[in-house]
């Protein structure tokens, strides 16, 4: 019954969230900000765990299809196909959930706590509005172009290890990158990134502006956002995958 | 004028405000005194629509605000201002940020009108060069300052304090006193 309970609450935070905001040029200035926070904050640790993942996408593959019959472009092209897939969209986004949504239900969490949030409500500011709206919009506008970065640099970091290692040759490394693309899989990625970013910021935010109590709650609500964004992603990874390639 | 008409509200099972009926008078200071855990927060958060009333009605002039909408009592809560224990300033804003929010959101003001209102609203709670300050880099007494400042910065008809001069020394709290008064 409680799972009830909490979908309810849920719906009923979007239903706040999506009404007419009373300023529309301040909820601009706040995506803006929001995206400089948590978009351009996490391009490092994007770009450093991209790098090394594809590096050792590459080289795992390499030392696992070590076979006559598997032609040696087969390593770029699963390389490129594992980034694309999933690890860009789904990898990353699960990072983003540890990051950016701890972040989220932290923040909201500190300002129900400490009556911030009571005081945006009585002042007649629609306080799920305002403090969730810009994060979600400004999400969904900032995780595909991180997910894009990612790709990027994942088959970057595979073309470095294959240049390093020599596991497989370069030439058939950038053939396997290249053969038989499809742009539907960026598309897909896209996809799946949207709808995950608006899991991440809405699940985060959910549990943010319902915290009570004190430091200790908005330490538990900052760790059940990290856990339940996580589950739903991966929930609706799977429902994603059979709806769009089934 | 606010009218309490036999309020009800608990928490758990147990009653917090018991049968609680009050008239707050147009352009009268009004004092809410009791122990500590009465209710006097309790009955607060009721007038201002923060916690909901179990039973009983709460009129702001003949309007049931207790029978409104969530889109109805914003039209209400545009005219309240209130000071909270705890200051409840934006920690992410600066102290004139803070002040020109209400401003932002809900007046057509320009950018000088906004400055000026900031200067006179941080002229009358007695706060000088605190414009580029964040609420952390303030003591205790300016936070509930600049509070007052943000709180009547939009002109609201009611003003509503919830322990305003609690933990500040008493020199700051009888000047709080002052300036609500």
């Amino acid at each position: 019954m409680k799972l009830f309970y909490h979908i309810g609450k849920y719906f009923i935070l979007l239903w706040l969230i999506v009404q007419k905001p009373e300023s529309a040029s301040i909820y601009r200035k706040q995506i803006i900000a929001e995206m400089d926070y948590l978009g351009l904050d996490s391009l490092g640790i994007v770009a450093i765990i991209s790098v090394f993942m594809g590096a050792v996408v590459t080289i795992q593959t390499a030392f696992n299809t070590d076979h006559p019959l598997l032609p040696a472009y087969a390593i770029g092209f699963a390389t490129r196909q594992a980034i694309i897939l999933e690890f860009s969209p789904t990898v990353i986004s699960l990072i983003l959930a540890g990051k950016v949504g701890s972040r989220i239900a932290s923040e909201i969490g500190t300002m129900r706590v400490t009556e911030q949030i009571d005081a945006l409500e009585v002042m007649g500011v629609n306080a799920a509005g305002y403090l969730i709206l810009p994060k979600i919009i400004a999400s969904v506008i900032i995780n595909p172009a991180l997910v894009i970065i990612s790709m990027f640099l994942g088959i970057f970091g595979g073309y470095l290890a294959s240049a390093m290692t020599g596991v497989v040759p370069l030439s058939n490394f950038m053939y396997g990158i290249l053969f038989e693309f499809s742009s539907f899989d960026i598309f897909y990625a896209l996809i799946k990134t949207v709808v995950f970013a608006v899991i991440i910021a809405s699940v985060s935010g959910y549990f943010g502006f319902h915290t009570r109590g004190g430091a200790l709650q908005v330490g538990h609500a900052s760790t059940k956002a990290v856990v339940f964004s996580s589950i739903y992603i991966i929930l609706f990874n799977l429902i994603l995958t059979q709806i769009l390639l089934a | 004028m606010i009218r309490v008409d036999t309020i009800w509200k608990y928490f758990e099972g147990t009653p917090v405000l018991r049968d609680v009926s009050l008239d707050f008078e147009q352009g009268k200071t009004n004092l809410i005194i009791g122990r500590s855990g009465s209710g006097k927060t309790v009955l607060m958060k009721c007038l201002v629509g923060l916690l909901e009333a179990d039973k009983g009605k709460i009129y702001y002039d003949k309007h049931d605000f207790s029978a409104m909408s969530f889109r109805q009592r914003r039209v209400i809560r545009k005219e309240l201002g209130m000071l909270f224990q705890g200051s409840a300033l934006f920690d992410s804003l600066t102290v004139e940020e803070n002040i020109t929010f209400p401003l932002n959101m809900f007046t057509t003001m320009t950018p000088g009108e906004k400055r000026k209102r900031v200067d006179f609203c941080l002229d009358r709670v007695n706060l000088g060069a605190v414009h580029g300050l964040y609420p952390s880099e303030l003591s205790g007494g300016m936070k509930k300052r600049a509070a007052i400042a943000r709180a009547i910065s939009i002109k609201p008809k009611y003003l509503f304090c919830d322990e305003p001069n609690s933990g500040l020394d008493p020199p700051t709290g009888i000047l709080i006193d002052k300036l609500i008064s």
